[in-house]
């Protein structure tokens, strides 16, 4: 058992740091929520891709380094810690790419692959229906076969930044019968589509911090090609829960992001004026010191199981439930550390805040995880949600 | 970076597990409550046997050690199992004591207790050890001539005396800050086994507790509050093992702190999901419940724990590893 990492692990840390302290922007960028934002996010992922920074584990062919579970980590840890924008393409690279490499064919990967890398077109991920949220299975949008591909029916929501987004992913039933029999989890397909296909229509929805950024996509007969479909037709469910557990697990939050934001909050604290003699406002900043910690340390044993080649599975639950819930903490913290100019939009903390709130929500609310939880890890008997 | 156990390591726990499963501690830790020491003392000569003591102390002075990673290893057995007795006490004097009696320490003939300056006033179970120790401000390390007379604590396996000032000089310029960390490490560990044997008989509990006509552990209210148990010890664990290998004074305290609110909240939920038979002397669980609470505030409040993660924690800048370990 040991935290020591190689001198290459070293020198690759110290090549990304010296990378990122050249390149990263002196002044945040505008909000990712926004139009201007986005496109101000998209030059950055391409800056990232040209100096091959913007998706470090994959393979060199499609734009990556080809690294490890390890110096992905490190890499991570580096880009929050130079104070680097976030991420406008994070759908595509944590959600869709792995299930490309795990269920894609070759053509798809190539085709696919190197402009989600360079940011040239941006993934939404189309999940959600209003009647299917939780129990997303319950989905009704449909595909249906016709010459050299399928015809896409629906009303697909929550989509995160769809409204800028250039194509989707999503799961649809391409077969009405196992629902009808009560099984709804078969008959359903992972499909790939164009947000400015004929048929799509793209209605944006305010967040509750008033950004545009999310969005509802009307499908009305879209045309998708057989190339885009992912893995068999009829074998959605399975493909999308395995990148289900990417997304709440490691490659959604690397604990570089929360190492970071709680240098942060140290910095904030011991800035503060008489801030050490509120005992209070210490503890909660000693408890977002040790949380960022602990999160380190378990991705850092799971990385190790996952090395020695034992699957994340369920406990991919226990790191979302942690997570979502220590990032509100955290910044709760800084708006109380920051007083009377805590309620204020200006601030460094309220974006990062009203965005930690969702937390719990999206990726599968905290509620679902805790069943999953109860029931994989504990083992306990299955009731009624 | 392999941040995993070794099999040797995991073996070690298998080890300890099925020596502690076979050797009756809820009764060892009644008689030892009842002021019984007997059946304790032929537990901790068992535990010797197995090579615990030996981890702690060099292998220049016939131990095996010292090893911070298989002695948070065994302390998590040793709080899963409930064993009673100065152990921690014992294992913290190993960095104190003079040559001469590390041998005896490593073979399971010398348990040992202590005060250091700054904590508790008292000392963990004084009657049933052989040297009852304390640290000058100065580092002077004195076998104290005597005790005060044992109170009863919260968890009825363990007493806790005030040693008498004095006593013969055994050593000056003591490392008392390594003695610190091992208590905090070894007592975070204990507390985790501890919280791990609170979930592990709650889970069985509602898988069988049938209200309403299906097991209580099917309720959403039920499951939930389990997750969060099992989410708090699962976070503490890495932190315990890092600590164990960085062994740096701010992880230490962060370990302590996260080990011990998990373990305190493994009971409370525990109890309350036992209901009202969780409420009885009588249960197994009882000796679990019970010392969840001083093992929290043993070697390390959350306070003090908290105020030192602060006062270890390094200017931004610093790699994550090095955050909390300077």
């Amino acid at each position: 058992m040991d935290l020591t990492p190689t001198p290459e692990v070293t020198a690759f840390r110290e090549e990304a740091r010296a990378w990122l302290r050249a390149h990263v922007p002196a002044r945040p960028l505008p909000s990712l929520e926004t139009a201007e934002g986005f496109a101000a996010h998209r030059a950055w992922e391409a800056r990232l891709s040209a100096a091959r920074w913007s998706v470090v584990s994959w393979p060199e062919r499609y734009g990556g380094r080809g690294a490890d579970l390890e110096r992905w980590l490190v890499f991570e840890e580096e880009y929050w810690a130079a104070g680097a924008p976030g991420r406008v393409s994070q759908n595509g690279i944590s959600l869709l790419a792995p299930t490309l490499f795990d269920h894609g064919t070759e053509e798809q990967r190539a085709r696919v692959l190197p402009p989600m890398a360079s940011g040239e077109v941006v993934w939404a991920q189309a999940w959600s229906e209003p009647e299917s949220g939780s129990d997303l299975a319950s989905l009704r949008s449909k595909a249906v076969r016709t010459e050299g591909g399928w015809l896409l029916s629906g009303h697909k929501t929550w989509s995160s930044r769809a409204a800028f987004a250039d194509r989707a992913f999503g799961i649809f039933r391409t077969d009405p019968q196992p629902a009808a029999a009560g099984r709804p989890h078969r008959g359903l397909t992972y499909l790939m589509f164009d947000l400015r296909a004929p048929g799509v229509t793209v209605r944006p929805i305010g967040r509750l911090d008033g950004k545009p950024a999310f969005a509802e996509l009307f499908l009305d007969e879209v045309f998708v090609p057989d190339e885009d479909v992912i893995g068999e037709v009829g074998e959605g469910w399975r493909i999308a829960m395995s990148t289900t557990g990417d997304e709440r697990g490691l490659t959604l939050r690397a604990p570089g992001r929360f190492l970071a934001a709680a240098d942060r909050l140290v910095r904030l604290w011991r800035g503060r004026e008489g801030g050490a003699a509120d005992t209070a406002l210490r503890d909660r900043v000693a408890d977002a010191v040790v949380g960022a910690r602990a999160y380190e340390l378990f991705t850092w044993a799971s990385a190790a199981r996952i090395a020695a080649g034992r699957a994340a599975g369920a406990e991919s639950s226990l790191n979302k439930v942690f997570w979502s819930e220590y990032d509100i903490a955290l910044h709760e913290t800084a708006l109380d550390l920051l007083g009377a100019d805590g309620e204020l939009e200006g601030t460094d903390w309220a974006e990062p805040y009203v965005f930690a709130l969702a937390g719990p929500i999206y990726a599968g609310t905290n509620e679902i995880q805790r069943d999953i939880i109860a029931e994989r890890l504990l083992g306990l008997p299955k009731g009624r949600r | 970076m392999r941040f995993l156990l070794t099999d040797e390591q995991s073996d070690l726990a298998r080890t300890l597990a099925s020596l502690l499963a076979a050797s009756d501690v809820p009764g060892v830790a009644r008689a030892w409550a009842a002021g019984d020491l007997a059946p304790g003392r032929a537990l901790w000569a068992r535990l010797a046997k197995a090579g615990l003591f030996a981890l702690a102390v060099p292998e220049e002075h016939e131990g095996l050690g010292p090893l911070p990673v298989e002695l948070a290893v065994a302390f998590v057995e040793l709080g899963r199992y409930g064993v009673p007795g100065p152990l921690v006490e014992t294992v913290a004097a190993a960095a104190l004591l003079p040559a001469e009696h590390l041998p005896a320490l490593a073979a399971g003939d010398l348990a040992a207790t202590l005060t250091l300056p700054g904590g508790s006033p008292y000392a963990l179970d004084p009657h049933a050890a052989a040297l009852v120790l304390t640290v000058s401000a100065q580092g002077g390390l004195y076998a104290a001539p005597g005790h005060g007379e044992p109170l009863p604590s919260m968890d009825p396996a363990r007493r806790l005396a005030v040693p008498a000032a004095g006593g013969a000089l055994l050593a000056t310029g003591v490392p008392t800050a390594e003695a610190l960390r091992r208590a905090r490490l070894l007592t975070a560990a204990q507390a985790l086994g501890v919280g791990q044997a609170l979930l592990e008989r709650t889970v069985a509990y509602v898988k069988q507790r049938t209200q309403f006509g299906t097991p209580v552990g099917a309720f959403q209210a039920v499951k939930h509050r389990l997750a969060d148990t099992l989410l708090a010890l699962e976070f503490a664990r890495p932190l315990v093992f890092g600590a164990a290998v960085t062994t740096a004074d701010g992880d230490v305290a962060a370990a302590k702190l996260a080990a011990g609110g998990a373990a305190y909240r493994a009971a409370r939920t525990a109890l309350q999901l036992h209901g009202a038979v969780g409420y009885t002397q009588e249960l197994e669980l009882s000796l679990w419940l019970r010392k969840a609470r001083p093992l929290r505030d043993a070697w390390g409040t959350p306070a003090q724990c908290r105020a030192e993660v602060l006062a270890r924690y390094g200017e931004a800048g610093r790699t994550a590893t090095a955050r909390l370990t300077t």
